[in-house]
């Protein structure tokens, strides 16, 4: 792993103690640029992991652990916490950062990702790793298992959130349909869909291989309450702003479109297929680093 | 177990039932079934608690993994359709979530076997165990007869990780009413022998009984085992039984490979290899007939057993 520091220039503890919202908005778009660099980093180390995906859900990921979320990091297993289940489980590099950087794990354990006795899975193990709410990698199970744990909420009348990260693969699953038709029946309460809409799967873009679209209009179809428009999931205003909408909600369950970009912060890997999972080669990291670097100054001159 | 069985009772009724008595004795207890709960008999459980009863339509995979988020969250969930759907319509749910997270949730199979006989080999549950005995963390449980239902059923609630439990849809000969409780992961001796080993699981049970009765007659007492937990094996059982004999008969309503008969044949091969013989469905699909002449057909029943037995004790097994 390329040792150069980070100019960081803050830490987890102020931004979750920062009361301007404006102020930790920004600290939070700065985080999630920083995470990209340390991603690409573990990948171009191991040689091994999903940079498209991964990169494509940063800003989501940071909202949620830094600023949505119930959740303990001293205390994982807290029963009254909110679930997040991670369906495209292939993020799981930019999951772990996440959770390191909030206080789960180790920052150091990062460099054991996918390595043999490491807790950091190829994909995210919920009886491994601290933080993870449910396993995943084969996908189309998390909107059910997410309906399950807003079900559970209900039964046990308690009041934790669950939501659940859908990618473009798992809209492809029959399963996740059977999912949206199963929560409209029973409308459990605090049942969040997000989708990371970056419109580009393993083989090429969603257009071609499955193309999803209209999707707001199938969803709405489908008896779920949606959010007006896609939000932008890479500017974290606008994604903070989606989950003031979905707190002003009555109707359940909601879903929350992102438009997203596979590869976001690399111009040659945006919305590149190969770049699912493909190696991050040297000169690739190299000229991709140096993007990301240059894009986290200007963020970190913004604050 | 008494001598002459007439009793019957079909195992989805006995089900229904436990799933009522067991509701009340554990709150956290919660039933899903996809459209067939009349059929399955999980019915009963929504009229007394609608509140933890959750019918989730003909989509079994779906309900899999509903059942997994609840059990991730607290409660113990019994998921419930036929035995074929549930084992490989929602095999990717069990496998990736149920059993790989170790999730306390009873998978419960009904109409297994040929038990849905009439509506032919597209609703048989015959690969069932073979598919569930696979899955790392799974235990595996098939009832011998209606009264071992409910104990079954209990001892996957008390499990801390995921039971499958196989159900016959058709009455069938009670056979453990006056008898001990059904203890998980321990074979039931039925009667001592020495000449040959007859291991037995599920509904054929009650057949293995009459043909060791009409062996003995014949002057071959046979070591009658029914093996209601199929994973984990009770091996040391299994064990004393064969070094004994020397000889074992497996009996099942499942195909030959991969149910009983490739449990009992993997233990004993890596540990002390004596000859065997498996009574089951010869890997083939079955078709649409009544119940027992069906069984009868594919080899399953007690003249079956009594001629393959004589046939082990002789040396010339099939």
């Amino acid at each position: 792993m390329q040792v150069e520091p980070l100019p960081l220039g803050t830490d987890v503890t102020a931004i979750l103690q920062e009361r301007d919202r404006c102020r930790k908005a920004a600290l939070m778009q700065y985080l999630a640029q920083r995470f990209r660099i340390e991603v690409l980093d573990i990948l171009h180390e191991k040689q091994t992991g999903h940079w498209g995906g991964a990169s494509s859900v940063a800003e989501l990921l940071v909202a949620l652990y830094f600023d949505v979320l119930n959740i303990r990091p001293e205390d994982p297993a807290w029963p009254d916490r909110d679930r997040l289940v991670v369906s495209k489980g292939h993020a799981s590099c930019m999951l772990y950062t996440v959770l390191a950087h909030r206080g789960f794990l180790p920052v150091d354990e990062l460099r054991t990702f996918r390595q043999l006795d490491s807790r950091l899975q190829g994909h995210p193990c919920m009886y491994l790793t601290p933080g993870v709410d449910m396993s995943t990698g084969s996908l189309g199970h998390g909107l059910s298992v997410a309906l399950g744990m807003a079900l559970a909420a209900r039964v046990q009348q308690k009041s934790y959130w669950t939501c659940v990260i859908l990618g473009d693969g798992d809209l492809n699953e029959g399963q996740t349909w059977e999912a949206f038709m199963a929560a409209a029946k029973y409308r459990p309460e605090r049942l969040v869909a997000l989708v990371d809409y970056n419109k580009v799967q393993l083989d090429g873009p969603s257009d071609v291989i499955m193309p999803m679209d209209p999707l707001p209009a199938k969803l709405l179809a489908f008896n779920w309450n949606v959010a007006p428009g896609l939000y932008d999931g890479h500017d974290v205003p606008a994604v903070l702003a989606s989950f003031d909408w979905v707190k002003q909600q009555t109707e359940w369950p909601t879903a929350v479109i992102y438009r997203t970009h596979k590869g976001r912060g690399v111009s040659f890997m945006e919305d590149q297929a190969y770049w699912h999972g493909a190696p991050v080669d040297d000169a690739s990291y190299e000229k991709g680093r140096a993007e990301l670097l240059d894009a986290l100054s200007r963020l970190e001159a913004q604050l | 177990m008494t001598a002459a069985a007439t009793a019957q009772s079909a195992m989805r009724d006995a089900f229904g039932e436990a799933l009522i008595a067991l509701g009340a004795k554990y709150p956290q207890m919660v039933v899903l079934d996809a459209d067939v709960a009349t059929s399955t008999r999980t019915l009963g459980f929504g009229a007394v608690f609608p509140g933890r009863f959750f019918n989730v339509g003909v989509a079994e995979a779906n309900m899999v993994d509903i059942a997994a988020g609840m059990a991730a969250c607290g409660l113990r969930p019994v998921a419930s359709t036929f035995a074929l759907f549930i084992t490989l319509k929602a095999a990717d749910p069990v496998r990736n979530i149920i059993a790989y997270n170790k999730l306390p949730v009873v998978l419960a199979g009904a109409y297994a076997g040929l038990s849905d006989s009439y509506d032919g080999a597209s609703h048989h549950g015959i690969l069932d165990v073979a598919i569930m005995r696979a899955m790392p963390n799974m235990a595996v449980i098939v009832p011998g007869d209606s009264t071992e239902v409910g104990q079954a059923l209990e001892a996957g609630l008390r499990r801390d990780g995921p039971t499958y439990i196989r159900l016959c849809r058709n009455p069938t000969p009670v056979l453990f009413h006056d008898s001990p409780p059904l203890e998980f992961g321990r074979i039931r001796k039925l009667r001592d022998g020495g000449d040959v080993t007859i291991a037995v699981s599920g509904v054929p049970t009650f057949m293995a009984i009459e043909a060791a009765d009409r062996l003995g007659r014949d002057g071959v007492e046979a070591d009658l085992i029914e093996v209601s937990t199929i994973k984990p094996l009770d091996r040391a059982g299994l064990f004393a039984s064969a070094s004994k004999t020397r000889r074992v008969l497996t009996v099942e309503e499942h195909t030959v490979c991969g149910g009983l008969a490739g449990a009992v044949a993997e233990a004993l091969a890596m540990h002390d290899p004596v000859p065997m013989d498996a009574i089951g469905i010869r890997d083939r699909f079955a078709e649409s007939g009544e119940y027992m002449a069906l069984m009868r057909k594919h080899g399953i029943s007690a003249d079956a057993i009594v001629e393959r037995s004589m046939a082990l004790v002789k040396g010339a097994q099939a």
